[in-house]
C-alpha cells in the first residue's frame, strides 16, 4: 500500500483516492466525535423535517443533527426557526415532546422561557424573592438566547446549518439535484405515516447503502424472484460536483410506445406473474416522465425516494458510533384522491422496515459492522465503475459511493481527494 | 358476545400466535377472510389517523404474497417470535354484519439464530372478527405497536 497520506483521529487513509475505505472509519470513536465538528456542524445543510410537520404559527417539531438535539419552530410570524434543544441556563432538554403547538418554550428545570425565535424572554425570580437573590445587575437576557441555527426550506424540506460557510441551499445542492427534488415534491404534501428503523451500524454504512446502486438487484431479489419484468431499460446515476449528493433513477425506455405498456409500468405479462394479488404493483406515471424509480440523497443525512407511487423521506440520525436511527416519513399530496392514497399505501409495502425491496438494508449495515469488528488495519474496496465520482449513464457502479467519500474527506481533512 | 363466539375468537387468536411462532406461516393468511385487512402501525400514527402501515394489506392474496416473499425473496437472518397476548375485550358487536370488534394486548419476543433474545414489540391488536360456518376469521387485524421504532427489520408479521 502507498504511504499514509492523511490521518484524522485513529483513521488512516491508504491513499488520496476514494477507492479504498479504512474500516476504522465506521468504528473509531474519535472519528465519530470529529464528524460532529466537521460534518454535522460543518459547512453542510442537515435535513430536519418536512415543513408539513409545522403547519401553523406556534408549531414545533423536535429533530436532530448528528446527536445534537434540535427544535424546529414556526414562529408567530409564520417563519421557520431552528435551535439546539437545550436550555441556555443549565443545559436541560427544553422541549420534551416530539411535536406540538406552543406560544413559548419554557424549561421545566428553572422555568427559563424562550420565544419561538429562540430568544430568552423570561428568567424565573430574575429580581430574586423579597429582594434577596436574583440575577446580578449586569445579567443581560440577550446574551443567553438559545443556540440558533441557519434554517432554510426547499420544496417543503427543512434544513438547518450550524455553519455560516454553507452556501445557499440551491448552490449547496447544485442544479441537477435541485431539479430532481422539485420533480418529486412538486405540490403541497400530505403526510400518511411514520416509523423509525433502528440500524445497528454506523450512520455512514446506511448512507452508502442508499447511494449504492450496485447492490440493488443483488441483495433485493423481490422483483426478480417474482419475475416482474420492470421494463426499465434506462437508468443512470447523477453525482453533484461536490460528490455528496446523488440521484439514481430508472425509467421506461421512451422508444416503447405508451399503447404497449400503458400506465402499468412494472406489471409483467400475466402468465409469468407469480404474485397472488398484483394490485400491489399497479402504479400510475404521476410525473408523466416514465421515471419509475428515483433515489436521491442529500449529504449528510437525507434520502428522498420515489419508487413508483411510494414516496418517502428518510432521515439518517446517528445515535452512537455503531447505532443509527432511520426516520421514515411516508408522503402523498394534498390533492390525492382515495384511489391514489390506497395505491400509495399498497406500494409502501415495498419500502420501510418491512419493505419487500428494502428490509434487507436494515440488516446489511449490521452485517458489515459485525464483519469488521476487531479490525483496524483492513479496507473495503469501492472500484465498480472506475475510480472517480462522476455521473454515469448506468447503474452497475459505485460512483455515488465514491462521491460520498469525496465530500466526506473534503470536509474531514480540508483537502479534496483524488476522485 | 355469546359463549360460542367467545370460544371461536379464543381459538382464532391461539391459532394466529401458533402459526407465526411455529413458523407455519402459510397458515397465517388463511386466518383472514378473502378481503381481510391487515396493518402494522404504531400508536402515534394510529391516534393521529394516519393510514400507513409498515405492512399493509387489504386481501388474503396480499398476505399470501407477504409469506411467499419471505420464503423466496427476502434476505434476513433466521429468527423466531414468541407471542404472548391476553384475553380479547369486546369493543362493539355489529349484529347486522355478524362481526365483532375486540381488542387485546400483545408482546412479541424475538430470538435470533445467534441466541440473542429481545422484546421486539408490544402493543394492541384491534380485530374485526367475522364468523363463517363454525369458525371465526379476521376481517381486519390492526397491529398498533406502542413504539414507532422497529429494530433492524420486520420480516415475519406481528
Amino acid at each position: 500500500m502507498t504511504e499514509i497520506i492523511a490521518k484524522s483521529s485513529g483513521v488512516h487513509w491508504p491513499s488520496d483516492k476514494v477507492t479504498t475505505i479504512p474500516y476504522s472509519v465506521y468504528t473509531d470513536e474519535a472519528q465519530y466525535h470529529l464528524e460532529h465538528e466537521k460534518i454535522f456542524k460543518g459547512a453542510t445543510w442537515n435535513y430536519l423535517c418536512l415543513a408539513a410537520e409545522l403547519p401553523d404559527p406556534g408549531s414545533y417539531f423536535v429533530s436532530q443533527i448528528g446527536e445534537t438535539p434540535i427544535i424546529v419552530t414556526r414562529d408567530l410570524d409564520g417563519e421557520l426557526n431552528a435551535f439546539v434543544n437545550r436550555c441556555s441556563h443549565r443545559g436541560s432538554l427544553l422541549c420534551l415532546k416530539k411535536s406540538g403547538k406552543a406560544e413559548n418554550l419554557t424549561c421545566v428545570y428553572h422555568a427559563w422561557s424562550f420565544n419561538l425565535k429562540g430568544d430568552l424572554d423570561g428568567v424565573a425570580f430574575q429580581r430574586g424573592v423579597k429582594r434577596q437573590g436574583g440575577m446580578p445587575e449586569h445579567f443581560c437576557k440577550g446574551d443567553h438566547n438559545l443556540r440558533k441555527l441557519r434554517v432554510t426550506e426547499f420544496s417543503g424540506l427543512v434544513f438547518g446549518s450550524f455553519s455560516d460557510d454553507a452556501p445557499e441551499i440551491e448552490e449547496y445542492l447544485g442544479s441537477e439535484i435541485s431539479s430532481r427534488i422539485r420533480r418529486v415534491l412538486k405540490k403541497p404534501l400530505r403526510i400518511i405515516g411514520h416509523n423509525t428503523q433502528i440500524l445497528n451500524n454506523n450512520w455512514k454504512l446506511y448512507f452508502e447503502n442508499a447511494k449504492d446502486s450496485y447492490h440493488a438487484s443483488i441483495l433485493h431479489t423481490f422483483f426478480t424472484t417474482f419475475e416482474i419484468n420492470r421494463l426499465n431499460q434506462q437508468g443512470g446515476i447523477i453525482v453533484d460536483s461536490s460528490g455528496g449528493h446523488h440521484v439514481s433513477y430508472s425509467m421506461i425506455d421512451p422508444s416503447l410506445s405508451n399503447e404497449v405498456y400503458g400506465n402499468q409500468n412494472i406489471r409483467s405479462a400475466k402468465d409469468e406473474y407469480r404474485l397472488a394479488d398484483w394490485s400491489l404493483l399497479e402504479s400510475i406515471d404521476e410525473y408523466g416522465d416514465g421515471v419509475t424509480l428515483q433515489i436521491l440523497t442529500v449529504f449528510p443525512g437525507l434520502v428522498l425516494q420515489q419508487i413508483h407511487n411510494a414516496i418517502a423521506v428518510r432521515q439518517i440520525v446517528p445515535t452512537s458510533v455503531d447505532t443509527t436511527e432511520l426516520v421514515w416519513t411516508y408522503i402523498g399530496f394534498e390533492d390525492d384522491d382515495d384511489a391514489m392514497i390506497e395505491r400509495r399505501l399498497k406500494q409502501a409495502n415495498l419500502v420501510g422496515p418491512a419493505g419487500f425491496i428494502s428490509m434487507e438494508d436494515g440488516a446489511v449495515g449490521n452485517f458489515v459492522q459485525r464483519g469488521i469488528a476487531g479490525t483496524d488495519e483492513d479496507v473495503s474496496v469501492v472500484m465498480m465503475g472506475g475510480e472517480s465520482a462522476e455521473s454515469q449513464p448506468f447503474r452497475a457502479t459505485e460512483t455515488s459511493v465514491r462521491g460520498f467519500w469525496k465530500k466526506y474527506r473534503s470536509l474531514m481533512e480540508g483537502i479534496v481527494p483524488n476522485a | 358476545m355469546n359463549e360460542n363466539k367467545r370460544h371461536l375468537i379464543e381459538n382464532l387468536m391461539a391459532d394466529y400466535s401458533a402459526a407465526i411462532d411455529s413458523k407455519d406461516l402459510e397458515r397465517w393468511p388463511e386466518l383472514f377472510t378473502e378481503d381481510g385487512r391487515y396493518r402494522v402501525t404504531n400508536s402515534e400514527d394510529y391516534n393521529q389517523g394516519y393510514q400507513h402501515g409498515a405492512i399493509w394489506a387489504n386481501s388474503r392474496g396480499m398476505l399470501r404474497d407477504r409469506i411467499s416473499a419471505l420464503r423466496e425473496a427476502n434476505v434476513y437472518e433466521e429468527q423466531r417470535y414468541r407471542h404472548v397476548s391476553d384475553a380479547a375485550r369486546l369493543i362493539t358487536e355489529d349484529e347486522q354484519n355478524g362481526t365483532i370488534t375486540v381488542s387485546s394486548n400483545f408482546i412479541v419476543v424475538r430470538t435470533m439464530h445467534t441466541g440473542d433474545t429481545q422484546l421486539f414489540a408490544s402493543g394492541m391488536y384491534i380485530d374485526r372478527i367475522k364468523f363463517q360456518d363454525d369458525s371465526a376469521l379476521f376481517a381486519e387485524r390492526i397491529v398498533v405497536c406502542d413504539s414507532q421504532k422497529i429494530d433492524t427489520l420486520l420480516a415475519i408479521p406481528l
